[in-house]
């Protein structure tokens, strides 16, 4: 077989399998979507579930969800973004360097469930916090910090060495290269993940199963204290997520009608998930453009 | 095959006391670890002249410029003295970042911040506290003049650094040194990354910046050193071979290896 042949059968081996992997992608999507979004409505984005008749819908659901990102966000990222700082830009080649990065490897590599587990029996247990929200947020943290911390050192240290130097031989201080002149070059990767890894949150179940609890006690959307009983905001109230909703439908629901809820729920998380992907992008580029000021 | 010349043999010229200097170095050695990168090495640089720093890659030419500002401080260990207005700073307790701001350096590839080219000279500034718009705007001015892009960008002072020519980012660079009014400006192979054009243009810049300031060059192009410098040193393996005027070190270079070098017929 001479050359141009071998490329050839290389090329289509690889299309092939590209097209496999586009394809089972592209036939998840569409069932879930398919599937689900007949039974998407107003009310079923809005009301509120009941599952034992079968009606309603999932909307506090879908506002736990959106809460417990903001509060496993606003917890998890300053903490990353200094131990990104940190590994990309002080920590010298040592053997303790080296163990932080494998710590953080294994705690990225550790089971949702097993975060899960430890959530529960520390905060909600140990604590006596209960099952809430912020236990949900805590132990989300413990998921979404490796990855994050990973992402930012990694969009740090691919700003270009010649930037630092510029920055020290003008006079600025490590710190002041390190906040004014790389972390804007570096602003769109880091936004980037932050967003994909909100994505990833959103659509997390098993921590949140045994921290942020199964049940969605119906809360008051005009009273938005956070110390009150009801309010939306209190952090130590039981708030079952979206994603939680969907296991729990699917495997305690007694409505009838039970796939056809889950059905309708994963579709709209999938399109909640594919809606981050695409703002990572769209941000992403826009910060980008806006940095580098090449319009 | 490289020739073995000895180290024994140097000419390195020094200057009496009518001579006034930006700086010098006395005993200057640099280690990488284990790897002894520069020797010895004493050359004193007269105020308000281009001195070039010469020799084959490896020499410890770009070794020894960074020294100067103290830029391998985290990578190497410099011993010896580093004598600027009667001041030792290779030592611990001086304050870097403020011979920083008197000693500029210029790299070798153009390293424009990704911000406007109005930020790119004043960011350091600011960040010194000058916070008076008017004295900002007129530095802005007088570093571009200094550094001869005023004309091609005073009307996009807001557009990216990045949108520039080679040639036009690597000015700014030097334009962004000259904001911090340092008074040596150490450059770092300025030119090596840039065409023949721009080439002509920072040296052109460079001539007229003598009168103003002291300036170090390190280059590996020898003609750039005979159209620009006053003094020449060049640096072999490690040690500095030869420190002369250039016209002399270009007609008659007084020992073997630079010979060879400034010949051609090296190695």
């Amino acid at each position: 077989m001479n050359a141009k042949r071998k490329d050839l059968l290389a090329t289509i081996i690889i299309d092939v399998i590209v097209a496999t992997v586009v394809g089972i992608l592209a036939f998840l999507l569409a069932y879930i979507l398919i599937s689900g979004l007949p039974h998407v409505s107003w009310l079923f984005l809005t009301g509120s579930a009941d599952s034992f008749s079968g009606a309603g819908g999932i909307g506090i659901q879908l506002f736990n969800s959106f809460y417990l990102l903001i509060l496993t966000m606003l917890i998890s990222i300053p903490i990353s973004l200094g131990a990104g700082i940190y590994l990309a830009e002080y920590a010298k080649d040592n053997w303790r360097t080296r163990l932080i990065r494998s710590a953080i490897e294994v705690l990225s590599s550790l089971p949702s469930v097993v975060v899960g587990l430890f959530g529960f029996l520390l905060f909600v247990v140990k604590f006596k916090i209960g099952f809430s929200v912020i236990s949900g947020a805590i132990a989300l943290t413990f998921f979404n910090l490796p990855l994050l911390t990973r992402n930012i050192e990694e969009s740090l240290s691919a700003v270009s060495r010649s930037q630092r130097e510029a920055g020290l031989s003008l006079g600025l201080s490590k710190w002041k290269t390190e906040i004014g002149i790389i972390l804007p070059v570096a602003l769109p990767g880091i936004v980037t993940g932050i967003v994909l890894s909100a994505g990833r949150v959103f659509g997390e179940a098993a921590v949140l199963i045994y921290t942020a609890g199964q049940s969605a006690p119906v809360t008051n959307f005009s009273d938005w204290n956070p110390m009150d009983a009801a309010s939306p905001l209190n952090p130590f109230r039981p708030a079952e997520t979206l994603a939680v909703h969907i296991w729990k439908v699917n495997t305690e629901g007694l409505a009838t009608n039970a796939a056809q809820l889950s059905a309708a729920a994963s579709a709209v998380l999938i399109i909640a998930v594919l809606l981050f992907n695409l703002f990572a992008r769209v941000l992403g580029n826009y910060l980008y453009r806006r940095v580098t000021a090449s319009k | 095959m490289l020739k073995n010349y000895s180290f024994e043999k140097t000419a390195v010229q020094t200057f009496d006391e009518h001579t006034t200097l930006a700086m010098k170095t006395e005993n200057m050695q640099v280690f990488y670890g284990s790897n002894h990168a520069m020797h010895d090495a004493s050359l004193a640089f007269p105020k308000n002249q281009i001195t070039a720093l010469i020799g084959a890659s490896g020499s410890g030419k770009s070794t020894y410029l960074r020294s100067l500002n103290r830029m391998n401080d985290t990578i190497a260990t410099v011993t010896g003295k580093i004598w600027y207005h009667g001041v030792d700073i290779n030592q611990p307790n001086v304050n870097i970042y403020e011979i920083r701001r008197h000693i500029g350096m210029v790299f070798q590839r153009p390293n424009p911040f990704a911000k406007s080219i109005r930020e790119n000279i004043i960011y350091a500034l600011r960040a010194t506290g000058v916070k008076n718009k008017k004295v900002l705007d007129e530095r802005v001015e007088q570093s571009l003049q200094g550094a001869a892009l005023w004309d091609e960008v005073k009307d996009s002072l807001d557009k990216s650094a990045l949108a520039l020519s080679g040639g036009q980012q690597q000015r700014l660079c030097i334009a962004r040194s000259l904001a911090m009014s340092p008074d040596v400006l150490l450059l770092d192979e300025p030119c090596s990354a840039l065409d023949p054009i721009s080439t002509v243009k920072v040296e052109e810049t460079l001539l007229e910046l003598q009168k103003k300031y002291t300036i170090i060059i390190v280059t590996h192009n020898m003609q750039q050193a005979a159209r620009i410098s006053s003094q020449c040193a060049f640096f072999h393996l490690g040690h500095v071979m030869e420190y002369s005027p250039t016209t002399t070190m270009f007609s008659t270079p007084q020992i073997q290896v630079t010979q060879d070098y400034v010949s051609g017929s090296f190695g």
